[in-house]
């Protein structure tokens, strides 16, 4: 047996530490995590559920709830909390798991704290990677919660399954329910702190915004909560497990492949991008370097690395 | 790539004095770490799984309470029997100097007491990344 294939082994008998140090290892892009990456991707199975909104939304305490209600129903439970790390120190305060703590001595319950690490979007580069890993090790669902989101960050709707809109009363007028982005991405819109005043406003300017929309996109339901009291979470519940039935209908695995795809080829190439700078300055410090010095314009570089990688093609074809 | 240092600071027991456990968190974050906190109140048990989880390369508690000599021992215990006793422990808060011997026995690297410079932890943190095998 190779090493990687051991690993998956004990993956798969749900060996905490193991799955804890192959999250590790994708997150890293250690050697031999994509040798492994492949061996899991088939293995994969159940759902993913995305979680998003805007910071202070009450993303942390609904995912805990989520947990508590898949838990009554014996899934075992895993959980990616995305929060960002800082630009300049590459530091990151990884505070979401605070909200679930009380899942965490529950041996059916995996959560895992991450940090953006430059990744823009509202995930972190390895997120797609690590929701295999515990999808491969048999949870599911795997909840997937992004850092707390302005306009535009709207990776998750590609990776999970179902992605849930978090948004709460205060955060702006109708206008911003009005533009692109973010209010496009939720398959249900959760209203969260029902109990707060302004929640009867924001909920008009939701439907009035969906009532907009273009009729060939599926009208997401909106659904009134709040996380800390429970209220409305029933509703919620059944307005998930309606959509998960309808995805049901569709060929979840070749969906999935064909989205991992795009993940990929996006990390194909910058590695690409990085041999190509290895080859022509030596590495990116160098390029940078002569950008700082006034030599090169940064898209003079990019022009260059695709001239070098046709040149690279070219001749590979005329063997 | 590069490895991040991954640190989870926790405060076990009941006293609710969480901002020793925050200032360092907080500073650990500005020195380029992945601070995982998971806040006041926790069992040895639910930071020591965490811990797992979590793949941290370091364990911080803090306690004002005086019930030290028993929670800190415990939770490396517990690392131990779930086969992760490679975590390096480090405690602090209101310690007084006579146990800390005790605590150092008990596998914990460090011990910092009320008025240690958050730069001390940090430091401290370096220093046994290099150490480790």
């Amino acid at each position: 047996m190779t090493s990687s294939e051991e690993t998956i082994r004990k993956i798969r008998e749900g060996s905490i530490r193991t799955i804890a140090r192959t999250l590790t290892m994708v997150e890293n892009g250690t050697a031999g995590s994509q040798e492994l990456l492949d061996g899991l991707f088939a293995l994969q199975k159940g759902f993913t559920l995305g979680v998003t909104g805007p910071p202070g939304a009450g993303k942390s305490t609904l995912v805990n709830r989520m947990i508590t209600r898949y838990r009554e129903t014996d899934c075992s439970v895993g959980v990616i909390a995305v929060d960002p790390s800082s630009p300049f120190t590459g530091g990151a305060l990884l505070g979401d798991r605070l909200r679930m703590q009380s899942h965490a001595t529950d041996s059916g319950v995996f959560i895992r704290s991450m940090g953006s690490r430059g990744h823009l979007g509202g995930l972190s580069g390895a997120t797609r990677d690590a929701s295999c890993v515990l999808s491969a090790a048999g949870y599911s669902p795997v909840i997937i919660e992004t850092v707390g989101v302005g306009q535009a960050e709207v990776e998750v709707a590609e990776l999970a399954d179902i992605t849930l809109l978090v948004l709460v009363p205060g955060l702006g007028d109708d206008v911003q329910s009005m533009k692109a982005g973010i209010m496009e991405i939720g398959d249900i819109i959760v209203l969260n702190k029902a109990d707060r005043e302004g929640i009867d406003q924001l909920e008009s300017y939701v439907n009035a915004s969906l009532d907009l929309m273009p009729a060939q996109i599926d009208r997401p339901e909106v659904v009134r909560i709040s996380a800390v009291t429970g209220e409305g979470l029933g509703s919620l519940w059944k307005a998930v497990d309606r959509l998960i039935e309808k995805q049901v209908a569709f060929d979840r695995v070749s969906l999935s492949a064909v989205k991992t795809l795009s993940g990929i080829l996006e990390e194909t190439g910058k590695r690409v991008s990085d041999m190509l700078l290895k080859m022509e300055y030596n590495g990116r410090g160098e390029a940078e370097q002569l950008i700082l010095a006034g030599k090169i314009s940064p898209y003079a570089i990019g022009k260059k690395l695709l001239e070098r990688a046709e040149r690279i093609f070219n001749s590979n074809e005329c063997q | 790539m590069d490895r991040k240092i991954r640190v989870l600071i926790g405060k076990p027991g009941l006293d609710g004095h969480d901002r020793g456990a925050k200032y360092i968190a907080r500073a650990l974050r500005d020195a380029g770490m992945e601070v995982v906190y998971t806040g006041i109140r926790q069992t040895p048990e639910a930071i020591a799984d965490a811990a797992i989880q979590e793949d941290v390369d370091f364990v911080g508690i803090s306690l004002l309470s005086g019930a030290h000599n028993h929670l800190f021992p415990e939770v490396a215990r517990l690392l131990r029997n779930k086969n992760a006793g490679d975590i390096i422990l480090f405690g602090g808060g209101v310690i007084p100097e006579e146990d800390i011997p005790g605590l150092k026995e008990a596998g914990y690297a460090a011990i910092f007491t009320p008025g240690t410079p958050a730069s001390e932890v940090v430091e401290f943190i370096h220093l046994q990344m290099v150490k480790r095998p």
